[in-house]
């Protein structure tokens, strides 16, 4: 028997969560482009309805294909399971709603994504939830700012886009001393370069649109949990005491390591929608599998612009963690070994101006909204992304007006470099 | 501390699921919301015979209950239990006087004596697992729900 042989990264990311197709041997993960399944007779029905079988039911609850997606990230992970969702900014929405109620309050990073910033100041501030904003990189800012009504920090694995990079044990411990579960959004990393759970997060959030997807063709996200917190020590009665939308039941006494993913599915996911489309799902599942090889191509290539940025003279701030001169760089060798990602920024000379020229000016990376994909991204943050925050969250954020982010593609590396070259020459 | 691993053991816990019929539900519980009834539910919809064994109640899932184990008319391939862990010494005992031939000990249920004296009974033991979540892992449909059930196969298999 080879039943406890520990398979490798690459392996899990080509296999895990999908058995050749029962029915027809199919080698690929069909995509089951259904609405709902048809029930062998009432009393099955009855038990998938009250969570007694596992058992589909409707494509908004579950998917086959999008369950074999939402497994295999949960295993890349080291997860208890996971949940996928039609975007990562709804996987966030849920995975807070399940544990969130009005009056409630979350200490978050203030360096985070401009749609989180905007999730959680507004969405989130008309549900009454507030909010704490810290310094990812005091660990004792997070302590301070704990309040009776606290229900989770929340943090970036890499910052976006000013390459913050958390120091994901100091924070959890404190998160843990005070029972509160510390959330990450792993987007950057992957769970090829970090592994958040292995640190002490607790839930982990993925955007697969970007590097997870890895071609830009899909929007997705997808919830992990550790299944390791304990949602019964007070804190959390939404979670641990009957609940009025499952009939009275107790998600974390009766799942135990199930329960917050049981609640996220049966009834956030539920009642908020949201859920991901099986073909994105497959889409989703074909960037999987060649994760590691993107992401060490993504990685080199990052190195490489970030140094040719680093030494130009038009060119300041350049924000890679994996450069010499990175404050971040004891944090990158603790959480990121293998290179801290591939999106960065960097201040280009003359302000505002500058920027959008050397935007104007790229014939080869591409001018748009996203990052992560194969492809290289550009986009001037000031103009767009962080369009709706304020001087002071703009550089709360580390983003100046000169400000350009790059997510780095696996393209030669020689062109990438050369166009900025031509670019920022143009922009002088 | 107790290296629980060696009651985990993947081929053990194979073998009880493929072999047993019938299961001993020590504190089974006849409320519909407690875990002890998905574990009885599920499993009885999976055709294992289930037995209640709760002092409480005469009858629960449709089946007769016993007070203990003692009390049960004939033999039981696993003793499943739903216990606080100081209850487990007595029932592992009880376990071995009726000849069972696998005490499953659900999550949580840690008793390093009661551990002892059901292997010293020759029974085969699982500890700190749970009987539903381990026969949806290898032969029913956990993957369904997004749960990580570890397994990495390229085998062509059914599923219950």
């Amino acid at each position: 028997m080879s039943e406890d042989h520990r398979y490798g990264f690459e392996t899990r990311q080509l296999h895990a969560g999908q058995r050749p197709d029962p029915n027809t041997g199919a080698r690929a993960v069909p995509i089951f482009q259904t609405t709902s399944y048809v029930f062998e007779d009432p009393e099955s029905a009855a038990a998938y309805f009250n969570l007694q079988e596992y058992g589909n039911t409707y494509s908004r609850i579950m998917n086959p294909t999008v369950a074999v997606f939402e497994e295999r990230v949960a295993n890349l992970e080291g997860g208890a399971g996971a949940v996928a969702f039609s975007s990562g900014i709804a996987a966030q929405a849920a995975a807070f709603f399940t544990l969130l109620q009005p009056g409630d309050h979350v200490v978050a990073s203030a360096a985070l994504y401009g749609g989180t910033v905007n999730q959680f100041k507004h969405l989130f501030g008309k549900l009454n939830v507030e909010l704490t904003w810290v310094d990812p990189d005091d660990p004792e800012e997070w302590r301070k700012a704990v309040r009776a009504n606290t229900k989770a920090f929340f943090g970036e694995t890499i910052g976006n886009p000013g390459g913050n990079v958390l120091d994901i044990a100091a924070v959890a411990t404190i998160a843990h001393e005070h029972d509160l579960p510390l959330i990450v959004d792993n987007t950057f990393a992957t769970p090829y370069l970090c592994r958040p759970i292995e640190w002490g997060a607790d839930i982990v959030i993925h955007s697969a649109t970007k590097f997870i997807g890895g071609h830009g063709t899909s929007i997705g996200g997808v919830v992990a949990d550790a299944g390791t917190f304990d949602w019964s020590n007070g804190r959390f009665p939404v979670i641990a005491e009957p609940s009025p939308a499952y009939h009275g039941l107790r998600f974390h006494e009766t799942f135990g390591t199930y329960g917050y993913l049981m609640k996220l599915r049966a009834e956030t996911l539920r009642d908020l929608g949201g859920a991901l489309a099986p073909l994105n799902a497959f889409l989703f599942l074909q960037g999987l599998e060649t994760l590691s090889l993107r992401m060490e191509r993504h990685v080199a290539n990052a190195h490489k612009v970030a140094e040719f940025l680093d030494a130009h003279p038009l060119a300041s701030n350049v924000t890679y963690p994996g450069l010499p001169g990175s404050r971040y760089r004891p944090l990158v060798e603790k959480y990121l070994p293998l290179g801290p990602g591939a999106v960065f920024s960097f201040d280009c000379a003359g302000g505002r101006e500058g920027g959008q020229d050397l935007i104007r000016g790229v014939t080869l990376w591409s001018h748009l909204a996203n990052v992560g994909d194969a492809k290289s991204l550009i986009i001037h943050p000031a103009s767009t992304t962080h369009r709706q925050l304020g001087d002071d969250e703009l550089r709360a954020a580390g983003v100046g007006p000169g400000t350009v982010r790059l997510s780095v593609g696996t393209e030669s590396v020689d062109d990438l470099i050369w166009d900025l070259e031509q670019a920022l020459e143009g922009a002088r | 501390m107790t290296d629980l691993a060696q009651y985990q053991d993947v081929t053990t816990i194979q073998r009880i699921l493929h072999t047993a019929k019938t299961v001993a539900i020590v504190g089974l519980s006849a409320n519909e919301l407690r875990a002890s009834y998905f574990v009885g539910f599920y499993l009885k919809r999976h055709g294992y015979r289930v037995i209640p064994v709760n002092p409480r109640e005469k009858e629960i899932l449709g089946e007769r209950g016993y007070p203990s184990l003692t009390d049960l008319p004939g033999p039981v391939d696993v003793v499943n239990v739903f216990r606080a862990p100081g209850a487990l010494p007595q029932i592992a005992r009880d376990a071995v006087t009726i000849g069972a031939g696998a005490l499953w000990c659900q999550f949580g249920v840690i008793n390093e004596e009661g551990n002892a004296i059901a292997e010293d009974g020759g029974l085969d033991l699982v500890v700190d697992r749970c009987l539903k979540i381990e026969h949806a892992r290898y032969v029913g449909r956990m993957h369904w729900l997004g749960f990580n059930t570890q397994r990495i196969t390229s085998v062509r298999t059914g599923l219950q």
